[in-house]
């Protein structure tokens, strides 16, 4: 059991996260005809909308959410892949949203991310041992050719790759075998902090679990740390160890993982739960949501998910939801939460 | 009598250098109004077996032996005019993906009057109130504007609800539906499985549905086929496959979910991969990864055969029976 005196100590600490992504490209898409004058219009995605996150020390944070909701965005502005519109985003202590590229290459080595796509993250042509020896060499420019052959091979062994393969291309491995080579890919450098985006959504049940398995041993052996992007809810309750909701780009609720699977509170992490099919069920057994997901496109004010919410009222519709600390430690951001309108069971 | 019954069909695929197996004799049945499910990972057969149902197999694969019947009648020796008649009419297909099984340039209202008028004496008009019909027991709003949309505007589950109405449009006896739902979101995913089943209930449609996800076929399916590199490894009612499995493959397909082990233990895996279907190993396909391989599985494929209330394609399967059987008697 946790010590629970001891504040967890953020790695990462993202602030208000912001990210539109404009829809129109080069101003000549911007003018519109509208009621007989030209105007200029612009159109944005918002993809993250004032996300609030920590990730501690030595821990998962599974983000989940269905298509659209931002999750991968999200990701993708913590490697520093994307620039966030507004917000921050701290990785031990140290500002990194604002920097150079030359400035975050010390940190690139610190901050590794896994894909989901292992057959468009190899590339084609280098066989394994190029593309497991060049991150070695970019990042530890004093290392020897024996060095870092030693360092490519012993994280073969520990993905469960064979060395004597290393000569091989992408496509002489399978899925399965692909994904472990990012993992290993991930690991040459000795990252702190691991971002995985969907990394298993594309594999098989039985290699699902060869994959997680070795995510788990690298995460006790090398105390890494993980945020972890999926939308699959039976891997976030094996492998996290919390969890964040997010809807169309807002975070519903956030908690500790046995916590959430046991007492959701938000009224769509309780959908989310229950359309998953479980082995037990002789019927599909979910609550249904009405409506479907609106597009992130000029969305309207009040809660993102009031349009689908049997629980909504005015205010749901006027005002933005607030994240609020519930007694049992989870994070909730919902206004019937939070005036006691949803009756438990 | 049964509504289907596939007996020892057999598809192979003529390739540059080899002919590859695809299916590897396998038989099965489907009574009036029954769900079965048909799992496995990729490259088991599972899709291959649903299209060769509609006759579907094209070159370079072809239907080396067995017979497909439906009703009495041949699939695979009809002649095209026949088939056309039964496609659609008879039994109908639900596809993976609905981004691209509607074609993208007619309304979604001249691909259901199209289907009606192909199979039946009817007006425009007819055929249109019909359409609105299917459309409105699929829970598609307001259906009398949907028809006269394009499918890029509707989202994903809308499109594979109308997929569904085009499936039902002529009261089939039996869809096959191939990984109806694994391009849709987890919430809308449960919505349409709920409404197929629903469906297949109220009208007692007879119903296959082909998936990876065991959760689906727990709750859709009364009986469940588990295939294995082109065949069939495990048959039987769905709650005592799930429940008691009995082939090492069944077994560890279970193991390995997430949900059967606890939080944060190591996952039980199935070490190695599936073969490819141009290097099957002799013997029993899946012996190089089961734990329980003995030197006859190596050499000699095991036939399906019935041990209590399933069927199982494994050697090992009597004798891990009569030692589980032995335990019990001494406890």
């Amino acid at each position: 059991m946790k010590d629970m005196n001891v504040p967890p100590s953020p790695l990462v600490e993202i602030n208000a996260l912001e990210k539109q992504f404009d829809l129109d490209q080069g101003w000549l898409e911007t003018i519109k005809f509208r009621n007989g004058r030209l105007v200029r219009e612009t159109r944005a995605v918002h993809a993250v909308n004032n996300v609030t996150l920590d990730v501690n020390k030595g821990e998962a944070l599974c983000v989940v959410g269905e298509s659209g909701c931002g999750k991968s965005t999200v990701a993708r502005l913590v490697a520093g892949l994307l620039t966030p519109t507004s917000g921050e985003i701290h990785y031990d202590g140290r500002r990194i949203d604002d920097l150079s590229r030359a400035e975050m290459q010390p940190l690139r080595n610190k901050i590794q991310m896994i894909f989901q796509n292992p057959y468009a993250s190899l590339n084609p042509r280098m066989t394994i041992l190029q593309a497991l020896e060049e991150p070695v060499r970019h990042h530890n420019p004093a290392y020897s050719a024996a060095e870092v052959r030693d360092k490519v091979t012993e994280v073969m062994m520990s993905v469960g790759v064979d060395p004597s393969w290393a000569k091989r291309y992408p496509h002489e491995f399978s899925g399965g075998q692909r994904q472990r080579i990012a993992v290993a890919r991930a690991l040459t450098v000795d990252p702190e902090f691991v971002i995985a985006d969907e990394p298993i959504s594309a594999l098989d049940v039985s290699i699902q679990a060869q994959v997680l398995n070795l995510m788990l041993e690298a995460k006790e052996s090398r105390g890494l740390t993980y945020l972890f992007i999926t939308h699959d809810l039976s891997v976030v309750e094996h492998f996290g160890t919390r969890v964040a909701v997010l809807y169309l780009g807002s975070v519903c609720e956030v908690a500790e993982t046995a916590t959430l699977f046991s007492n959701p509170k938000h009224p769509y992490t309780r959908a989310l739960l229950s359309a998953v099919p479980q082995l037990k069920d002789d019927r599909p057994n979910h609550i249904r949501l009405k409506g479907e997901i609106p597009t992130p496109i000029n969305l309207p004010p009040g809660c993102p998910f009031q349009s689908r919410c049997a629980f909504a009222n005015n205010r749901c519709s006027a005002e933005k939801p607030k994240t609020v600390q519930q007694p049992d430690g989870s994070v909730v951001a919902c206004h019937a939460v939070e005036e006691g309108r949803l009756e438990d069971g | 009598m049964s509504l289907l019954s596939v007996r020892d069909l057999t598809v192979k695929f003529a390739m540059r250098d080899e002919t590859v197996t695809a299916l590897n004799g396998i038989s099965f049945d489907v009574a009036k109004g029954e769900r079965l499910g048909i799992v496995g990972e990729s490259g088991a057969g599972k899709s291959i077996t649903g299209f060769s149902l509609m006759n579907l197999i094209s070159r370079p694969g072809y239907v080396d032996r067995g017979e497909i019947l439906l009703d009495g009648e041949d699939v695979v020796k009809m002649s095209d005019k026949r088939l056309r008649e039964l496609r659609g009419d008879k039994m109908s297909m639900i596809f993976q993906d609905p981004m691209v099984t509607l074609n993208p340039v007619l309304t979604i209202g001249q691909q259901m009057v199209e289907t009606l008028l192909a199979h039946r004496k009817l007006s425009r008009e007819e055929a249109r109130q019909i359409s609105i019909v299917k459309l409105r027991e699929v829970y598609i709003p307001s259906p009398e504007e949907r028809l006269d949309q394009y499918p890029h505007e509707l989202s994903g589950g809308m499109r594979q609800r109308i997929i569904i109405a085009i499936a039902l449009l002529l009261d089939p006896q039996l869809i096959i539906a191939d990984e109806p739902t694994t391009a849709l979101d987890v919430t809308i995913q449960a919505d349409i499985m709920e409404l197929l089943l629903e469906l297949c209930q109220s009208n007692k449609v007879g119903l296959i549905l082909i998936t990876h996800d065991l959760g689906v076929v727990s709750q859709m399916t009364e009986r469940t086929l588990v295939m294995y590199a082109g065949r069939i490894i495990e048959a039987g009612r769905t709650r005592e496959i799930i429940n008691d499995p009995q082939h090492p493959y069944t077994q560890g397909l279970i193991n390995a979910l997430p949900q059967q082990t606890l939080p944060g233990h190591k996952l039980r895996q199935i070490p190695g991969n599936m073969p490819s279907l141009t290097n099957i190993p002799p013997g029993c396909p899946f012996n190089p990864r089961c734990e329980f391989a003995t030197d006859l599985c190596r050499t000699h494929i095991p036939e399906i055969a019935r041990y209590g209330d399933v069927e199982v394609a494994c050697h090992e399967v009597a004798r891990l029976q009569a030692g589980g059987d032995r335990q019990e008697q001494s406890a």
